[in-house]
This record gives structure tokens, sequence and C-alpha cells, in this order.
């Protein structure tokens, strides 16, 4: 702390006084090759308040980690890596100095406090950026690290602003500079109500991080303020906890729909079904790979190609499956419990001798990256893809059941077997089909749950025991029953653990199933009719 | 060919299979060490590493012509990630194989259920990998870190160099992340943190589900002091936490996470791009910048045939107790547990950050601690390097414990010996 506001000072005094043989920016970067973590940063301070806008990019790579200097002469260029060689851009005009061995350069260390520090001074230099973009990370940049020293630049910048946007987030960011400067009360008063205004996580925490050393007038203005903001946030905080619950529920509704077919609809307790859900997910990255090696282009596809694939592959395992063991089994579900669990050891144990017992990359294309906000809610996009994923894949399985003519013969075939091979139905055909697509579509749910879960031989067993649950709660043999419980146990979950906590929240959950099957044997949705008797 | 002869030959046969099975036959002129990680279950995510590890060790050792002139010969056994087969594996090394002494274990279960087997049947397991301390047996050499030697560290550096006020410790729900969330909890007190500035959270193995925690983390850091997480997540349930984090957008700028179960193997499964700053602590990265550890990164390729495969701290610390043992062997002339036990205290071998690790008479070693930020190619920049640094089996900062220190030299040779009392025995014993 002592040495942060030292440097501080440092800082300002160097601001105050600038040096005149110091305040060339060739040598100030050309210093940063000799210089710790605390001089860098008062180097810094010095590169930025020399005005020249041509640090910029020396400043962004330094962030960045591409900042290295020549062991031979302590000269400081960007360096790109190229081959087994590096080329040297000079960091003010660059131009190429051309390339240079590997061992020959060495990185300049950066550090988070570094990054911090960089990221406040390019916000002061980049507010009169022509590009409108940029003026708006600058803003941005300003906003989330407040500093006195941005103060009149941001008021500079305010003065030239002709943009709405921009001049709005210029505003915000000249409000929580002027919070911890010294100006006058009545100017910190307003700066309050704008913050209030901006609402947000961001904006009660630099509210909170003045409150100790505000003027005791504005106290008042100042609590005032943060618990307005406060009990706003506890709003979003409702919703945000309906879209956690929505979202862990359409991955357990992913993980559940194929094993509500397989032990849903045709009854067979199926444990190798989280290794259909494996397998899947290592389509995907066998699929990813193989793009990254042959057409990286089409990176952002990955997931579409991977999914007929993982289809078809995890299909094709639960076919043989039921072919080769399963069709021996029907009417002993012990033996049955215990022959798939040995499939699915087999499984898992055949993944880990072909790509081994590591995690492998699946890497989230663009379109699933980052988050945006929705009023106070921070929606990850991978998520919300999720969700809409797994009720789409609903929709389309239910259709095929409902109208189809291989779903009216399945149909028949769980209700009535006699009846329906009486009436030319092939009802081993039909088992052995049913229980493929219950297996490929575990195989689809494996390639959304790449996006959000590791790939490793052990993915399957952390979501064996959610899959029943949600399949037993909702009512075996009802798929209705599958989504309701899928996503009420989800939102349940989610308003139980941040009062209980992830571990409590589980095991509560868990009882209140057990405690709910006492009372509801077959479940939310119970079948009813002489096929359930029988 | 009577009946009988013909049941003695199938019983002889028998007989040379399984002894060819167990290479009995070579016993006179090898010394065996056993090898005794997972290679199946859970665990062999961590632990099959460890064995490519133990494997290349004894490889290089024997072209540098073995251990007292005889060959080296590793027993490789698999345990499963299943505790009580840990007990049983070990018991088989020592009595059956006849090993000298056993490299393995990862999880603080496994090592206490096979605990009382090295005990009872005086055996010398070295176990590589960083726990919670609280512990001290006669039979086992602790080469991974104590908390000491990790946890605080890299708290006081969160503190020192970033100014960090206010605590979140994040944990999976077992042995390890509780006692070290206890002592770190205790340290910060200590130091002058107040309690409504430390958040403890902990969830279940392979929890997978992160957004409430990550917008608790959120909503913990805007009270308008620096927050930094201390995470003690175990393995696998890493991965989504920090891509639940990066896409979130918590930045290591705004709420840096410092991880003690996190290295190259584990950012292996990641993209690394949006996780760069954040921190790791340990007393080894790939990214050291020492010739030893050059040429330790060569071997490793070249016995892995694989230029991908990564280098990280367990490895260190098996590399450590390996090259301890086979000196002590040197000096003991002998492989026997008691004469070993006896020549390996105060043994300095080179560590892989360029320095030298010693056998301390606690059965902890010395090394530095290194505090390193994520790299957007799934490396570490070391941005801080302690001197070396000797383990602390009983943590100072817990009243059960802070009168407590191991000794197992003679004439104390006592594993918990009580300095406020002056006596042999209390906690552990």
């Amino acid at each position: 702390m002592f040495i942060r506001l030292f440097s501080l000072i440092l800082l300002i005094l160097s601001v105050a006084v600038p040096v005149k043989a110091q305040s060339d920016p060739k040598s100030l970067i050309d210093a940063l090759s000799k210089a710790d973590f605390t001089e860098a940063e008062k180097l810094i301070g010095q590169i930025a308040a020399t005005g020249d806008t041509r640090v910029v990019t020396a400043l962004e790579a330094f962030a960045e980690g591409d900042l290295y200097f020549r062991k031979s002469d302590n000269l400081v260029f960007i360096a790109k890596a190229a081959g087994s060689n590096v080329e040297l851009i000079d960091p003010l005009t660059g131009a190429s100095a051309g390339a240079a061995p590997k061992n020959t350069v060495t990185k300049i260390r950066v550090n988070n406090n570094l990054r911090r520090v960089i990221r406040s001074a390019m916000g002061g230099l980049t507010l009169l950026s022509p590009d409108r973009t940029v003026r708006l990370q600058a803003a941005d940049a300003v906003l989330r690290s407040p500093s006195p020293e941005n103060l009149e630049l941001v008021e500079a910048a305010l003065a030239k602003e002709t943009d709405g946007e921009v001049k709005a987030r210029m505003e915000e960011a000249r409000a929580v500079s002027v919070l911890s400067s010294n100006r006058s009360v009545d100017e910190k008063r307003a700066a309050i109500e704008t913050i209030k205004n901006l609402g947000g996580r961001n904006a009660l925490g630099i509210l909170n991080s003045v409150s100790g050393s505000i003027d005791p007038s504005l106290k008042g203005d100042l609590d005032a303020a943060i618990s307005s903001i406060e009990s706003e946030l506890q709003l979003w905080d409702m919703a945000q906890n309906v879209w956690y619950g929505l979202s862990l529920g359409s991955v357990l509704l992913l993980a559940a729909i194929g094993l509500a077919i397989t032990f849903g609809v045709m009854g067979i307790i199926n444990m190798a079904h989280g290794e259909m859900v494996m397998l899947g997910a290592y389509s995907t990255f066998v699929v990813q790979d193989a793009i990254r090696s042959n057409a990286p282009g089409l990176f952002d596809w990955s997931l579409a190609i991977a999914l007929p694939v993982a289809f078809l592959v995890t299909g094709a395992v639960g076919f043989v499956i039921e072919r080769g063991v399963i069709r021996f089994l029907y009417g002993r579900p012990l033996e049955t419990l215990l022959a798939t669990w040995g499939v699915s050891l087999i499984l898992q144990q055949a993944i880990r001798s072909i790509f081994g017992p590591t995690n492998q990359e699946v890497g989230n294309p663009s379109w699933m990256s980052g988050s945006f906000a929705l009023g106070g809610l921070t929606i990850t996009w991978n998520r919300l893809w999720i969700v809409v994923f797994s009720l789409s894949i609903f929709v389309a399985l239910l259709v095929v059941m409902k109208k189809s003519a291989y779903g009216l013969n399945m149909r028949a075939v769980t209700q009535n077997r006699r009846m329906a091979s009486s009436m030319g139905i092939r009802t081993p055909w039909v088992d052995a089909l049913t229980f493929a697509l219950g297996s490929g579509i575990a195989g689809i749910a494996g390639v959304a749950l790449s996006q959000i879960d590791n790939v490793s031989p052990n993915l399957g067993q952390s979501y064996i025991i959610d899959s029943f649950m949600v399949v037993v709660f909702g009512g075996v043999g009802n798929l209705w029953g599958t989504l309701v419980g899928a996503l009420s146990l989800g939102v349940l979950n989610k308003f139980l653990e941040p009062s209980v906590g992830a571990v409590l929240g589980k095991i509560l959950v868990l009882v209140l199933i057990i405690l709910f099957i006492q009372k509801r044997p077959r479940g939310l949705f119970a079948l009813k009719g002489r096929a359930v008797e029988a | 060919m009577t009946f009988k002869a013909k049941l003695g030959g199938a019983l002889v046969a028998a007989i040379m299979s399984t002894t060819a099975l167990h290479g009995a036959f070579a016993a006179d002129d090898t010394i065996k060490i056993g090898v005794l990680h997972s290679l199946s279950g859970t665990m062999a995510i961590s632990e099959t590493t460890l064995k490519d590890v133990m494997l290349m060790l004894v490889e290089e050792q024997n072209k540098k012509g073995g251990v007292l002139g005889k060959k080296l010969e590793a027993v490789v056994v698999d345990p499963a990630s299943d505790w009580p087969l840990f007990a049983e594996k070990a018991r088989q090394l020592i009595s059956q194989d006849k090993v000298s002494a056993v490299f393995g274990c990862w999880t603080s279960s496994s090592r206490k259920s096979v605990l009382p087997v090295f005990e009872e049947l005086n055996s010398i397991l070295f176990y590589p990998v960083q726990y919670e301390g609280e512990e001290s047996s006669r039979n086992i050499f602790y080469t991974g870190a104590a908390p000491n030697q990790q946890a605080i560290p890299a708290v006081d550096y969160l503190a020192e160099t970033e100014g960090v006020e206010r605590w979140v410790l994040a944990g999976t729900d077992y042995v390890y992340p509780q006692t070290t969330n206890k002592i770190l909890k205790a340290y910060l007190m200590s130091k002058g943190v107040k309690e409504e500035d430390i958040m403890i959270n902990y969830t279940p193995f392979g929890h997978s589900d992160w957004q409430t925690i990550v917008s608790d983390i959120k909503k913990f850091g805007s009270a308008g002091k620096k927050t930094a997480v201390v995470s003690t997540i175990n393995g696998d349930a890493n991965v989504p936490f920090y891509k639940e984090l990066g896409n979130q957008g918590i930045k290591a700028e705004d709420i840096p996470v410092v991880a003690f179960s996190v290295g190259e193997e584990e950012l292996a499964g990641l993209d690394t791009g949006p996780l760069v700053g954040h921190l790791a602590a340990w007393n080894y990265f790939q990214s050291v910048d020492a010739d030893v550890n050059a040429e330790f990164i060569k071997e490793w390729h070249a016995f892995t045939k694989n230029e991908k495969r990564v280098t990280n701290d367990p490895m260190e610390a098996a590399y450590i107790g390996f090259n301890a043992w086979v000196k002590a062997v040197e000096a003991a002339g002998t492989t026997d547990t008691d004469a070993v036990l006896d020549s390996i205290i105060g043994v300095s071998v080179p560590n892989l950050s360029g320095g030298y690790s010693t056998v301390m008479p606690n059965h902890h070693i010395t090394k530095p601690v290194l505090i390193g930020e994520i790299q957007a190619d799934g490396q570490f920049e070391i941005v801080q390097e302690t001197p070396a640094v000797v383990g602390d089996e009983w943590s100072d900062y817990l009243p059960d414990s802070k009168d407590l220190i191991s000794d197992w030299r003679k004439p104390m040779s006592c594993g918990n010996f009580n300095v406020a009392t002056g006596k042999c025995g209390g906690k552990g014993s």
C-alpha cells in the first residue's frame, strides 16, 4: 500500500515537473528494459505524460506482453513471433526493425498492477482519438479505474465531444474522477447523482470505495445513492437467480432427455448413459481438431458440424450396445443395471487409452463467448445458446414421438408389446432404434456440454445421477415431465445456493426429491392407464 | 507320463510364471522401487503423468549406472483412484515385490489410507503433491508444498503487490481446502483483516455450474475494497470455473484469482486467452529459466515422444524425492529402511528452479515459492520468487498445532513433539 502511495506521489510529481531530458518517449520506453515492476509503473506514468499519442501502441503491446528488449543494446521493440525468429517492430513508428532469433530478445515482464496502470493511462491518452469506438473504450477505461489525474483530460475531451453516447459515458467517467479528486462539495454531489443513475455493481463499488474518505456533509447523499443502487440490484438478483435456474435446468434437461427415452420410455436402467454424453463431447473434440488442422476458417461452424457426427457416432454405439448386451436382459432390471455399468467402465477406459486421461481442449466459437447485459442481468452467450438448444431438441423429439410413423410404432411397442407385435411391428427392431435414438440424443447433449464442462473420460459420471434424478422426479415415461422436472430442479437449486451454499443446496434438493417420491412414487406427471399397471 | 507328473509340471510352470511376473529372478542384481499412482478412474488425469516421470527418472538413473552398482527396476501398480485399494497395493508392493521405497499417492485420502501400511511394514513413501500439512510420519517424506510453502506466500504477494484487502476463499469441499482455508483465515485475521472481509465458499467435487458463485464473487468485490479470490478448487472443477469467470468478464486486473491446484496440466484443456493475469502459486513452473529445467523438459519430451507435454510442480517434487532417495541410499550403502531414514536427513539435491532442496528433520523439504501469472500460451510468467522456505508440517496459525514440531532425528524421533508441554504426543499421535 505504502509503495503504491509513494509511486503515486512520484507519478504526480513527475507530471507536475516534467524533466526535460526524460520527456522523450523513445528513451522512456527504452528505460523499461531495465525497470522492475515499481520503476515500470513510474515510467508508464511518464510515458503517458508526454501526451504523445504514438506511445499508445507501445503501451498496448506492453499490456499484452508483446514488448521485448534486445539483449545486445537494451533497445525496446514490439516483437511478433515468426517461426523460430521474432519480428521486431519499432514501438513508436511501427516500422519493422528486422527479424532476430528468439534467444537474443527478452520479454519485458508485466503484472496485473502494471496492466491496471496502463489501462488507466491509455484511457486518458485515447480520449481524443478520432475513432468513436476508441473514445468509448477510453471513457470505459477511465470509468473502471478512476484517478484524479484523468479528470482534466476527461474534461478537455468532454468539451470537444459531439457524439451523444460517448458524451454520456464521458460524463460518467468524469463523475467517478471527480469523486476521487479534491473538487468542491457541490461538484461531488452532482457526481454522486450521476453515478447513482449509472447504477450497477461497478457504480456501487466506486461509491463504496470513497465512503470512508468523503466530506461529512456528503455522507447523507452517498448513503442514499448506495442504498438506492442496492435495492435496485436486489430486484435484479431475483431475476438473475431465475435465469441461472433456467440455465442449470436446461443443462439438466440436455443430460436427461436421452435417458427419458432409454429409461423413461423403454424402462432400461442405462448406467452407460453418461458415457454417451461423453462420447458426444469427444466427437466434438475430434471434429474441432480436424477443423483446426484442415480448415481453420470453419471453426465457428464446428459445433454445427459436430452435431450430426456426434448423433451418428453415439447412435451407432447405442445400437451396438442394445443388440449386443441389453436385448438379452429385457425384464431383468438388476442385470441390466450391472451390465450397462460394466459397459460404462469399458467405454471410459477405452477413451482414456485412446485420448489419454487428461482434459481435451474444446474451444468456444466466437458466438458462444462472452456475455451481454440485459438491464442488471449478465447473460453469458454460451448459457443462452444452451437454453435455446436444449429446448429445440426437446421440441424436435416431441415431434418425432407424436407425429412420425416411427414414433407411433415406438409408443405402440412400449404400451403393449404383444399387441404391437401382432399388428406387424418388428418390435426388436423398434427397440434397437429407440435405444439408438436415446443414445444419439445423449451424444448431441455432449456437444453442448463440451462448451461448459471438461472434456475428459469422467465427463459422463458427473451427469448420470442428475439425469436419473430428473427423469424420476418428472415422471418416468413422460417427456413433458422431464422438461418441467429439469427446469424446476434447476431453479430450486439456484434459489437454495446463495443462502445455503452449493454443497448443502445439492443435499437439500436430493432430500426434497426423496420426500416427493414418497408422496408421489410416479413423479410429477404420472402415466395413467393399463400400460402402467401391466 | 503319469497324472502326478503332469500336475507337478503344471505347478512348476505356474510358479515360474508368477515369479517371472514379479521379476524375482532378477532380484539379486536390481533394486526395486514401487510406483503407486492411479492409472484409471478419476485421478488418472493427474497421476498418470507422475508414473511416466518416475519411469523416466529410473531410466535416466540406469543410464548413469543405477544405484550401488545395481540397476533400478520400477514396479508399477494401479490403485484405480480407490483409496482402500491404495493400501492393498502398497502392502503388495512392500511384502510381495519387496520394493525398497515407494513413490506415489496424490490425494490426501489415499495418503492417509496407506500411512498405517508403511508404518507397520516399515517402508518409505515419497509423496509428491502439495497438501494441507498437520501430519508427520516416520515413514513418509512430503516433497510437495506444505501450506506455508504455497498458500501463505501467495496471500502475502496479493496483499503487498496488489493491495488486496478483501478475500474470497473458494474451495472444493474436502480436507485439503478446508484445512488450508482454516489456516489462511487465521493468518489473515492475525494480519488485521476483518471477519466480514473474508468470504469462504465450498462446492462439491466436479462442480460445473459456477454462475451463482461467480456472481457472488462479483457482488462481494463491489464493496469498494480491492478483492481477490484464493482458490483451492480441485482438479476438473477449475475448467468450468475459469470459463465462467472469462465469460462474465471478470478480469485479473479487477478481481485476481490465485489458485493452488491449477498448473500447466490443468490449463492444457483450456483457452487461456481470457485468463491472462490470474495467478498460481507453486514451487516450480515449466517457464522457470534454469539450465537444469531446460534439460529436464528436453528429457521429458524425448521420453514421452511428445513435444507438447507440459511439466508441472508435482513432477518436480517427484524429481526431488527420487534424487534425494538415490543420494541417501548411496550415502547409506544399503537400501535398508532404517539406514536410509537416517542418512536422508540433511541430503541436498538440485531442484528444477536452479537451487537446492534439502530434506529436513521433519521429513519436509526446503524450496522456493514462485508466484506466476497465467499467459495466453498456457504457461506462467513468474512475477515473484522467494528464497527457499522450510516446509512447516504443523501450522503456526492453528491453535491445535501451533505448539507442535516434528523431528525424526535421534534421540527425539518424534512426529508431534509439543514444545509447550515438552512431551512427544498430542494431536496426531
